[in-house]
């Protein structure tokens, strides 16, 4: 774990790291951090646990556990990465390991938003690429520079373009991943829902 | 793109704007809470400096870390105690209404809410927890959220979302005698998979669906995100209506009469849109179990662990994970498996009518010796119906250790876990790799009827078969 953790704020613009490679399809959220962690009632030390019991099985040889995977910031998975239980706990986990970015062939639904919501984007790639990648990263340490802006990467050898939702691009861009100040910016137009929905009308008889 | 869908209407009102970056501002109408996603949230808000929005519109109760063994406080878990004791502090600072244990409303959030009425048809409802979708059975629109969503819930009671595509899932004919919701929604992830919903809202619909009570209804919607979507939801009708009605929350005298009028327009509309329609047998479903480490990898009782080649390629690589984790080969039959631990409860069938059916086939039998059992009530409200019925003395003297109200083994984060490489069969909706508690325990999902029936037998057993015998 990387001691000085300091989250994300405003703009991201530009994320700057090595890859380091996670291999399977359908890496659900109880083994990205397993449901003992989440009794705690702040984020700070989830970062030593992530994957905990798929690297005590691996003794080691976890991609999170070996030398050459120090200090990357970029994580390589495959698909359907972050399924299973809604848990923010789970990328709050591997954002304080050290990830910064994630670019897979595709996220689970609730996973994705959580990681747009604390700022980590989540690029896809096709299948293959993905592989190729992987299979590059076994062997080499790859540098990337991902501009938001173009959602364009560069390293050394090469530029390849990322796909990313316009709506999160959008977010980072200009800092409104972090909703809340947005969403209360139309304080009025929430009043006005609360007073006119029908149900909240008939249910008067709530608390 | 959908069109006059339930989903649509439901989506449309609560839109509160369009955000610059192209996503919905989308009002929360019920907002559910537990100890375990909450406490950064309400961290999150103090470090802001803002204060709950609409607390009226925010319920809590406390259901992941409960002990079912002995619930007297202090906790023996430190840090469980602590969790609590931070919802407790919360609430009462934030003037939020919460259902602790004793009061008679405790209970794991998505059996609570329902039974109490909270959850109705047109709300939009979120909740720190992925099988909110439970409450779309009301035709409500509901899906779980994160923390960081939970924290921008209490502060503005929006959350900031895409709007999702709409996906019917028409489910003909009805289902036959000895097989239950359950089997319906482990067969319809299986043939579509564990991500096909991802970017969807899911419409059960069909004669097998309205032919379910709103119980099994909830089982259905609750493992939507099993199947990558989100949300999941059905149409309300007469089902629906009746079992609101006169519950402790639901709209009473002339509040009532609007309500219905209300709710009977939500339904999606006879020519809407879809952006999707699979269609699917019923009838043809047998009781369903799990053999691998996703919810998508199952099987009717009577078939054999599929070969790697029987897989699509996609499928393969987990395919080859499970059978290694799960000790299963190939072709292998998972009739007859034997089980170490059977457990009856979670949000997804710990409902008076699952210990209803789950006693029937335990009546005047006894558990295997080789097996531990245990039936953990979905709430306080499931336990003293369940009580009143007699029920609870079925399953103890069939040897079921009869517990205390929570998630319990569902997720395993309280004591009840399981040891080693237990095999476990269990009503609750996750199998992935060290769910129950144990890094490297197995388990095996299965209605509440199969897991009665594998407590008797000690291995995986067809509960049509244990019945009749």
């Amino acid at each position: 774990m990387k001691s000085e953790f300091t989250p994300p704020f405003g703009k991201i613009t530009k994320i700057v790291g090595k890859c380091i490679s996670l291999i399977g399809n359908d890496i659900d959220t109880d083994r990205i951090i397993p449901a003992r962690f989440l009794k705690c009632i702040n984020f700070d030390s989830l970062g030593e646990s992530v994957f905990e019991d798929d690297r005590e099985t691996l003794k080691g040889k976890h991609p999170f556990d070996l030398k050459e995977n120090k200090n990357a910031s970029i994580l390589i998975v495959n698909s359907n990465f972050g399924c299973g239980s809604s848990r923010e706990h789970a990328p709050q986990a591997l954002m304080r390991w050290g990830i910064k970015a994630i670019i897979g062939e595709s996220f689970a639904e609730i996973f994705y938003s959580n990681c747009i919501a604390i700022g980590i984007p989540c690029f896809t790639l096709p299948k293959e690429s993905i592989k190729d990648i992987q299979k590059y990263t076994e062997s080499e340490s790859l540098f990337l520079e991902i501009e938001l802006r173009n959602s364009l990467a560069k390293s050394k050898d090469l530029n390849f373009s990322l796909q990313i939702k316009e709506s999160s691009r959008k977010m980072f861009l200009s800092g409104e991943w972090d909703a809340t100040a947005t969403l209360l910016d139309n304080e009025n137009l929430i009043e006005n829902k609360f007073n006119n929905l029908p149900y909240l009308n008939f249910n008067t008889n709530l608390f | 793109m959908s069109q006059d869908t339930l989903f649509d209407k439901v989506w449309d009102l609560h839109k509160v704007s369009n955000l610059p970056g192209g996503s919905d501002q989308i009002f929360i109408g019920l907002h559910l809470i537990h100890e375990v996603t909450s406490p950064q949230a309400f961290g999150a808000l103090k470090d802001k400096n803002l204060k709950v929005k609409f607390p009226s519109r925010t319920v809590a109760t406390v259901d992941h870390i409960v002990p079912t063994d002995n619930q007297s406080r202090p906790f023996k878990d430190n840090l469980a105690e602590q969790m609590i004791e931070t919802l407790e502090k919360n609430c009462l600072k934030h003037k939020i209404k919460f259902f602790n244990i004793g009061s008679g409303n405790q209970g794991i959030v998505h059996v609570v809410a329902p039974e109490l009425g909270l959850t109705q048809p047109g709300m939009t409802i979120a909740c720190g927890d992925s099988h909110t979708s439970t409450h779309g059975a009301f035709g409500a629109i509901a899906f779980g959220i994160g923390t960081s969503q939970v924290r921008d819930v209490l502060a503005t009671q929006t959350i900031a979302m895409n709007k999702l595509k709409v996906r019917q899932i028409w489910c003909e004919n009805k289902l036959s005698s000895g097989v239950y919701a359950k089997d319906l929604v482990l067969h319809i992830i299986n043939k579509l998979g564990v991500k096909a919903g991802v970017g969807f809202a899911y419409e059960f619909a069909g004669p097998a669906i309205d032919e379910l009570s709103m119980e099994e209804r909830m089982t259905i919607c609750n493992m939507s995100i099993e199947g990558g979507a989100r949300c999941g939801y059905i149409n309300p009708d007469e089902k629906t209506f009746s079992y609101i009605k006169n519950k402790l929350y639901a709209p009473n005298n002339e509040k009532w009469d609007k309500a219905l009028l209300w709710w009977k327009s939500l339904k999606s509309d006879e020519n809407s849109i879809y952006d999707d329609v699979i269609k699917l047998d019923a009838s043809k479903v047998e009781p369903t179990v799990t053999w691998g480490i996703t919810p998508g990898q199952s099987l009717g009782i009577n078939q054999k662990i599929p070969q790697l080649n029987d897989l699509s390629p996609n499928d393969q690589f987990i395919a080859q994970e499970a059978y290694e984790y799960m000790g299963f080969k190939p072709g292998q039959s998972i009739k007859d498996t034997p089980v170490d631990v059977c457990f009856i409860g979670s949000c997804t069938n710990g409902r008076i009518s699952d210990l209803r059916v789950a006693a029937k086939v335990l009546k005047d039998q006894k558990v295997s010796e080789k097996v531990k059992a245990f039936v953990v009530p979905g709430s306080e409200k499931v336990a003293i119906e369940a009580k009143k019925e007699g029920l609870d003395k079925i399953f103890k003297n069939s040897g079921f250790q009869w517990r205390e109200p929570g998630c319990s083994m569902c997720l395993a984060m309280n004591s009840d876990k399981l040891i080693g490489n237990q095999v476990s069969a269990s009503s609750s909706n996750r199998n992935f790799k060290g769910r129950q508690g144990s890094p490297s325990g197995r388990t095996l999902l299965m209605s509440p009827a199969m897991v009665a029936a594998a407590a008797i037998t000690g291995k995986v057993s067809d509960v049509r078969e244990v019945i009749n015998k």
